[in-house]
């Protein structure tokens, strides 16, 4: 078994309440930070454990707080992204939903360190269930002097919020999200100024997603170098994986960066092996964003190496054979799966979640879902798998926010490595039909 | 001050001018296009893309050059800083596939729009696009929706560039309308079909790039290359009262703003100087306004334009200039 950081306690019952988070050590990071340690040391902490941001980019968590500006007598906000949207992933929904205390530790713990006296936690609309749960934790934290007004006598004051976002995509971006917050439509700002310079209502902000805040508690009560010391290199702790797709057993996990992809599909302890012992065809390892890889090279590198689930691990060998880490929807495909089809689903999403404010994303991804419609249909040519690649390639990189690039990846990723299966939809639609299980039940 | 080389060309320019800004003072040669982006309008521009520049040097300090495109209305120039436009292959081609896309849900009715002529959707298009269409799909359309009694708005044509709705937000009280809905099928709409009623309404026609804006005054009367643009002034209690009054024989067919080089309005003017004051009786006239040589407005009958008063060659300018970045 692997090193438990984060559901560790996740099979305690009564976990959700508080008396039994309580009893197993919850909340000692915060009595740990606010009575012994400064704001400075717990950033210092955070820097050496090496967290990096888990809502997909990456970013070293330590770095972004070090970021954060300082001026005098300006409030600063944390606000935690729990807007969990990208198709594939569940890992937050599960940790807010099984032990929603962690997240509110880890949002007293971060806050303190940041200096920030009213924090928020930005949550999608869909998960309006754990909205509730979220604010009976909140309250029961209020309840036991763990937040309001002079927290464990030490003079230090949080105000925490659960705000419920309307179920946008684009509000996981992190500019959209402070808009949304602010009660605007959830757009993108251009950046710079990034959010820790100007953020919520122009004052500095940092916005961390629910997992490395979560993360946050084991660095202060363990101490940084002990998170560091999990994992491979850059990539240290432990991560949650978001398994779905023909596994059998999919679900969220906890995993020890560095463990390689083939033990995360096949072993027992985690997905368990392909359904029905078909094929391994493809997997999509971090989220619909990031780019598809064909089994052969998501097993192991171009070099011929076993590939490792981490940060590097998994973009060994950049976008021509690798891909991203992302956020951890591990999407795993069989043999059966169409894989044009599968890519029209992702097109259509994006085109539906685009916000609409610059040109390339909100043209291109309507024109690729078009085009991935007529492909589908049987009236495809080859001009128009040329035509798909080009519109990716100028999107990709010139628009405001990074959706543009999510919404050109797994484009580019499937012509790159299926571009037969594109070829041979556009020559003889028909065969290919019976391949896919979903087309006929759905779509015919 | 700091010192920013242009497609080769060096100036130095006020720190916080942005790259536009700084590309405009040299002249049209190496300024970027702009749809979205409009001086007089805070936090305008970066929606469009058009006038993304690659820059290949990020400033004296830090040399390394900036991974993507950057919009240079909305990006600051550093000391040092070397940035391509016409001359980057790269964003010729980045700027060809932004066209591609504004155009792709606009309807190309340039023959039945009041707009054409003075659009800068045409101009762009014409300068920086392709003469072929690679999409055969169906265009979205809206419904023409008259907003107030002498605007009409036609979203069909609209690029979404925001201006209006900042421009309203900026310059007017109570704003009405605003974009709804998301991607494609976004659109600019006023809240449950109210009517924009307020003095200074009428700019959102001057600052929209696109005929999704129109003068319902000035709606099918002429074509813009058949009238004259002539500079006038009145008394106005409620605006600078300067506009351009477009003649056709002797007969006022509307009036609108002033707009510089660049296509952007000098000073708004309030809708009675605009949808109201028909009549030269009403205006002190002054000189015909001066319009590029290379506009169609000017093909019919006079030009006035300025002649270069120097040849540019990789001259050094120092200019001050008024506005900063916002």
């Amino acid at each position: 078994m692997g090193r438990k950081i984060l559901l560790k306690h996740i099979n305690e019952p009564g976990i959700q309440g508080y008396e039994t988070y309580r009893r197993i050590g919850g909340y000692a990071s915060v009595e740990k930070a606010v009575k012994t340690m400064t704001p400075d040391a717990i950033v210092e902490e955070v820097k050496k454990s090496g967290l990096r941001g888990r809502g997909g980019a990456g970013f070293p968590t330590g770095m972004k707080w070090s970021f954060l500006a300082k001026p005098e007598g300006v409030n600063r906000y944390l606000v935690c992204n729990a807007d969990e949207s990208e198709p594939g992933t569940f890992k937050d929904r599960y940790l807010m939903e099984k032990i929603p205390h962690l997240l509110i530790e880890g949002m007293i713990t971060s806050s303190f360190a940041l200096g920030a006296h009213t924090s928020y936690i930005y949550i999608r609309g869909e998960y309006f269930y754990i909205v509730n749960i979220l604010e009976k934790a909140i309250e029961e934290a209020y309840a036991n002097g763990w937040l309001g007004k002079n927290i464990l006598g030490t003079g230090y004051d949080l105000d925490l919020y659960v705000h419920v976002g309307a179920g946008a995509y684009i509000c996981g971006e992190e500019t959209a999200l402070l808009e949304s917050l602010e009660g605007k439509r959830g757009n993108p700002r251009i950046k710079p100024p990034f959010p820790a310079i100007k953020g919520l209502w122009g004052c500095p902000t940092v916005v961390n997603n629910v997992e490395t805040i979560a993360s946050v508690v084991s660095i202060v009560n363990d101490g940084g170098d002990a998170y560091a010391a999990l994992g491979i290199g850059r990539s240290t702790g432990t991560k949650l994986i978001s398994a779905s797709g023909h596994i059998n057993k999919p679900g969220v996990y906890e995993i020890e960066m560095g463990i390689t992809v083939e033990d995360f599909i096949y072993s027992d302890e985690y997905c368990g092996g392909i359904l029905n012992g078909k094929k391994l065809k493809a997997v999509v390892a971090g989220g619909s964003s990031v780019p598809i890889l064909p089994a052969e090279l998501i097993l192991k590198t171009a070099n011929g190496e076993k590939r490792l689930m981490s940060y590097e691990g998994l973009s060994d060998g950049g976008f021509a054979t690798g891909t991203m880490l992302g956020s951890g929807g591990f999407i795993v495909m069989d043999e059966t799966t169409n894989i044009v089809q599968n890519l029209y689903t992702f097109a259509r999403f994006y085109h539906h979640e685009s916000c609409g404010q610059c040109s390339p994303c909100r043209e291109g991804t309507a024109w690729m879902e078009k085009i991935m419609h007529k492909i589908l249909h049987g009236h495809g040519t080859l001009a128009d798998v040329d035509l798909l690649w080009e519109i990716q390639s100028k999107i990709e990189g010139n628009t405001i926010c990074p959706l543009g690039d999510a919404a050109a990846w797994p484009v580019a990723s499937a012509i790159r490595h299926f571009r037969s299966e594109f070829e041979e939809y556009v020559k003889n639609p028909e065969s290919i039909k019976e391949v896919n299980h979903l087309y006929n039940t759905q779509l015919a | 001050m700091a010192k920013v080389t242009i497609d080769g060309i060096e100036i130095e320019v006020p720190e916080g001018t942005t790259i536009l800004q700084a590309a405009r003072l040299i002249g049209p040669e190496v300024a970027p296009p702009a749809m979205c982006y409009h001086s007089k309008v805070k936090t305008s521009g970066g929606y469009c893309r058009t006038c993304l520049v690659e820059v290949s040097k990020g400033s004296e300090k830090d040399p390394r050059p900036m991974p993507k495109l950057v919009p240079s209305c909305r990006t600051t120039v550093m000391d040092g800083m070397e940035v391509s436009n016409f001359t980057s292959k790269k964003v010729v081609d980045a700027r060809k596939s932004i066209v591609e896309f504004l155009l792709i849900n606009h309807p190309l009715d340039c023959p039945i729009c009041d707009q054409a002529g003075e659009c800068h959707l045409q101009d762009l298009s014409y300068e920086n696009g392709s003469a072929k269409t690679r999409t055969d799909f169906e265009r979205r359309t809206f419904n023409k929706i008259d907003i107030g009694n002498n605007i009409q708005l036609h979203m069909t044509r609209c690029i979404l560039c925001y201006r209006c709705v900042k421009v309203a937000e900026q310059i007017t009280d109570g704003r009405v309308h605003g974009v709804i809905n998301r991607g494609d099928h976004a659109e600019i709409s006023t809240y449950v079909a109210q009517a924009i009623d307020n003095d200074f309404s009428g700019n959102v026609i001057d600052v929209c790039p696109v005929g999704a804006l129109t003068d319902k005054t000035f709606r099918f009367k002429s074509r813009v290359w058949f009238t004259k643009p002539m500079q006038a002034h009145r008394d106005c209690d409620k605006c600078s009262g300067k506009v351009n009054l477009w003649y056709k024989g002797e007969e006022v067919l509307r009036g609108t703003g002033r707009k510089d080089q660049w296509g952007e309005i000098e000073e708004f003017i309030c809708n009675t100087c605009r949808f109201d004051k028909k009549k030269t009786s009403d205006w002190v006239v002054e000189k015909p306004a001066s319009i590029s040589h290379q506009s169609v407005i000017s093909a019919n009958h006079y030009e006035v334009f300025t002649k270069p008063t120097e040849f540019k060659i990789n001259i050094v300018k120092t200019l001050p200039i008024e506005e900063k970045t916002n």
